[in-house]
């Protein structure tokens, strides 16, 4: 089955020609199945953010192509305005977006872009705040009223509301607290399983990545170094510091615990994992 | 003498959410003394009241009821505004919104000039605080080119070229990547172990406050919890209860401590963890 998005040998170079010229992107190739859940991590610097922005047509390539089910999105005007609504993209602190005089109408600005008819707007409004948890009081408040996460939450169900096949968060839980970082995330999981949503996660968060990704990639210098699992990934401790990149706190417990000479597996990045890996390690149960 | 470097007394704050709203209190009468040389973390939720009260620490803001002292100097008082802001400084969350210069050296510089300091004065001062945060060797840089870890420690620099008592940081990592923040933790520990400055940071990630001296929670404009580092995260369920979380390393703890397992929860970085983990294993192996 062929991915739902990809790009081929994309490249992406900024200020051309100008004595700040930077290859953000070199010769990438991408790609995200459909219903998949990808973690993208990498430095600060690395392309992450230029390679979403191509995966909507935001930004145009230098080479390559950036291809939605099979076709390449620059091909017809038509075809690129169509993939803007079928692959959403938030932003980083997405809130600083937000402009309409009620949340209502700033959630549906996108589906009203869609040309979609009054009944049906509203149905997604609702439904996409229902989905980011927003009650029906907020609705009609202005934006500028509300707390920061309501806000964020907001943004976000602006483009929920697209119904995106292709969902892309930016560092979606970036500056909120524990308890508002897992609730997103609940969403988040909420809108890839119900709707067998493509979800692709840019995060610096390891154990948000750990916890909700099939798959992950690390990019680093315009490219993509590593593919792979959680599992496979996060098993490369050492060369994801030389990147200058984490691996979870648990990983780094059971890092250390190697170290000390105790036989535990290298690969536990959860804190699931890691009770599962300690009482039922092998040679003996704790409790003997 | 004492060594209170910020204290506050029956703490109030309120404030408008919209215009045509009632006031909202957010501090409900805070008492506080913060230790000169200390290394305080402050956790609460989104919308306890940790940035409105850091804000009361340099003046910022002002008590609607009770008192700031700041080196003893009564924070209400204007006549005093301009020295209370030389003993405390603040870092805030978004490294672009702190940079004025096209040059790091005329950024960082930016508040000794303000004040008239001699140019010499002005000169060592910056060098002073560039290596302070280890970013001697990029003061002719331009700050818009550096990663966020190098903005925030230009932020810090130009905040230490007042040559502060303390240091209060409003979440300064949550923009960065790990290197970044690790950086940037690094360079605020070194001040404080090191320089003596006193150091107040304001975050939601637990590893960054681990080794500090004291940890306050704050929960519905109160203070909540009041403790060691380890004190404090060992106590998971009541830092769940206000929506925070404990340090993965001694969520996996209680985790244990759960089946049945005689681990303590106070074992906070990853190695000390495994120290106990592996104890554990060997023991009953």
């Amino acid at each position: 089955m062929a991915p739902i998005i990809k790009t081929e040998q994309l490249t992406h170079i900024y200020s051309k020609g100008t004595p700040f010229e930077h290859l953000a992107l070199d010769a990438v190739d991408f790609s995200a199945e459909r219903g998949e859940f990808l973690g993208i991590i990498g430095q600060t610097g690395s392309g992450k953010s230029t390679l979403i922005q191509h995966l909507n047509g935001l930004l145009k390539p230098d080479s390559g192509r950036v291809l939605f089910e099979g076709q390449d999105i620059w091909q017809s005007k038509v075809f690129n305005n169509s993939v803007r609504f079928k692959v959403g993209l938030v932003f980083q602190y997405p809130e600083y977006q937000l402009f309409e005089e009620t949340v209502f109408k700033d959630i549906s600005f996108g589906p009203k872009n869609m040309g979609l008819k009054p009944a049906e707007i509203e149905e997604r409004v609702y439904e996409a705040a229902d989905f980011v948890g927003l009650g029906e009081d907020i609705l009609k408040k202005s934006p500028f009223d509300l707390s920061g996460g309501e806000r964020r939450r907001a943004a976000i169900a602006g483009v929920i509301a697209m119904r995106p096949e292709v969902l892309i968060l930016d560092e979606p839980t970036a500056g909120l607290d524990p308890f508002g970082r897992m609730n997103l995330m609940k969403n988040i999981r909420n809108y890839h399983e119900k709707n067998g949503a493509t979800v692709i996660l840019v995060t610096h968060n390891m154990e948000e990545i750990a916890r909700e990704a099939d798959r992950m990639i690390v990019l680093s210098d315009g490219r993509i170094s590593l593919s792979g699992t959680p599992e496979e990934i996060f098993a490369r401790a050492e060369q994801l510091e030389s990147m200058r990149l984490e691996v979870p706190d648990i990983t780094k417990v059971f890092l250390e615990l190697r170290r000390l000479g105790v036989n535990v597996p290298r690969s536990v990045y959860t804190i699931e994992q890691a009770k599962k890996a300690i009482l039922n390690r092998e040679g003996g149960s704790l409790f003997a | 003498m004492d060594d209170t470097i910020i204290r506050t007394e029956n703490l109030h704050h309120s404030y408008a959410a919209s215009e045509d709203e009632l006031e909202i209190e957010v501090l409900h009468g805070i008492d506080l003394h913060v230790k000169q040389g200390s290394f305080v973390g402050i956790l609460g939720h989104n919308g306890s009241g940790k940035s409105t009260l850091a804000k009361h620490f340099n003046a910022v803001l002002l008590p609607d009821v009770g008192k700031v002292w700041v080196s003893g100097m009564d924070t209400s008082s204007e006549e005093n505004t301009l020295d209370i802001r030389r003993t405390v400084g603040m870092v805030f969350q978004n490294p672009d919104n702190q940079i004025v210069a096209n040059v790091v050296e005329e950024d960082v510089a930016f508040a000794p000039e303000n004040l008239g300091y001699p140019t010499e004065e002005i000169r060592k001062r910056v060098d002073d605080a560039l290596k302070a945060v280890d970013m001697y060797d990029m003061r002719t840089h331009a700050p818009h080119l550096l990663s966020g870890g190098q903005k925030q420690r230009i932020a810090i620099a130009g905040v230490i070229a007042m040559r502060p008592r303390c240091i209060v940081l409003d979440e300064p990592t949550a923009m960065l990547d790990p290197y970044g923040r690790r950086e940037v933790i690094e360079t605020i520990r070194v001040l404080n172990k090191v320089f003596g400055i006193t150091v107040i940071l304001i975050t939601h990630h637990m590893g960054e406050v681990t080794r500090a001296d004291r940890v306050i929670v704050m929960d519905e404009g109160r203070v909540y919890m009041d403790g060691t580092p380890a004190e404090i995260f060992s106590q998971v369920e009541k830092l769940r209860s206000v929506h925070l979380d404990a340090p993965p390393t001694v969520a996996l703890l209680y985790e244990l401590r759960k089946e049945g397992l005689n681990v303590p929860l106070d074992a906070l970085e990853p190695e000390d963890c495994a120290a106990v983990i592996g104890a554990l294993i060997k023991h009953k192996a």
